[in-house]
């Protein structure tokens, strides 16, 4: 792509970022959470795939670092689930809310960011996740573009 | 003969649809059973402490079929991969 989309790009790139994060993490508070944010986060790096020429992305992207954090993502969030088992409840059970410490405040009608239990945690996974997986589905189909052309 | 059947499908569906809403037993905006809304309306905040109820019925109370969801995420870029490794050309490379 020309000059002036690389650098609106590289220009939006940070904020398009940040907003996605802010979507995951106050996931149980507004609209949004893991899926809708990683999606965010995830078209921010589309956006930079597709403004910048192919032989710096291809440099610039590990796939295998992306692929750990898709699985690492899935992975914690089945941890999570599972942990419901230490405090004795079943599957998914959520141990953390109301039991004080990180995420176990109390909610009030402003919004608390450290309530909701395991709610965060898992928003903050399943957004590791979709980050992960809809960046790497972008490079996979891109390299196949690549060799047709 | 194709647009006369989805014609035919089309007529056959309104059909159907005025004949529910003017008997009365398809109601809109109206569930005919609301308890499972109104308990979580109610408890919701106060049972997971999220104040996004979507959130705490996605995460909380249908936490496995997110886990569902999560695994389909990953079952479609397994398939992606299996599409595309063909036409990397780090693995024509190598062969």
């Amino acid at each position: 792509m020309s000059k002036i989309v690389r650098t609106a790009a590289n220009l939006l790139f940070p904020f398009v970022l940040i907003f996605g994060f802010y979507v995951i993490v106050h996931g149980h508070l507004t609209p949004g959470g893991g899926f809708q944010g990683g999606a965010v986060m995830a078209t921010g790096l589309a956006m930079i795939i597709a403004a910048h020429p192919f032989g710096r992305v291809k440099n610039a992207f590990r796939k295998d670092l992306l692929k750990v954090v898709e699985a690492t993502g899935l992975t914690l969030f089945l941890a999570v689930a599972v942990s419901g088992f230490i405090s004795g409840g079943p599957f998914f059970y959520n141990w953390i809310a109301h039991a004080g410490g990180l995420f176990g405040g109390v909610p009030t009608a402003a919004g608390n960011l450290n309530t909701g239990g395991i709610i965060p945690l898992l928003n903050v996974f399943v957004g590791l996740e979709v980050l992960g997986a809809l960046t790497i589905m972008i490079l996979y189909m891109l390299a196949g573009a690549k060799e047709n052309s | 003969m194709k647009q006369l059947w989805i014609l035919a499908a089309t007529l056959i569906f309104a059909a159907i649809l005025t004949f529910l809403i003017s008997t009365g037993d398809l109601t809109f905006g109206q569930p005919a059973m609301a308890d499972m809304d109104d308990y979580y309306i109610e408890n919701g905040v106060e049972e997971t402490g999220a104040n996004n109820i979507v959130t705490s019925i996605v995460f909380d109370y249908r936490g496995f079929d997110t886990l569902g969801e999560a695994t389909v995420l990953f079952a479609a870029v397994l398939g992606v991969g299996v599409l595309f490794r063909k036409l990397n050309t780090e693995e024509e490379e190598a062969e």
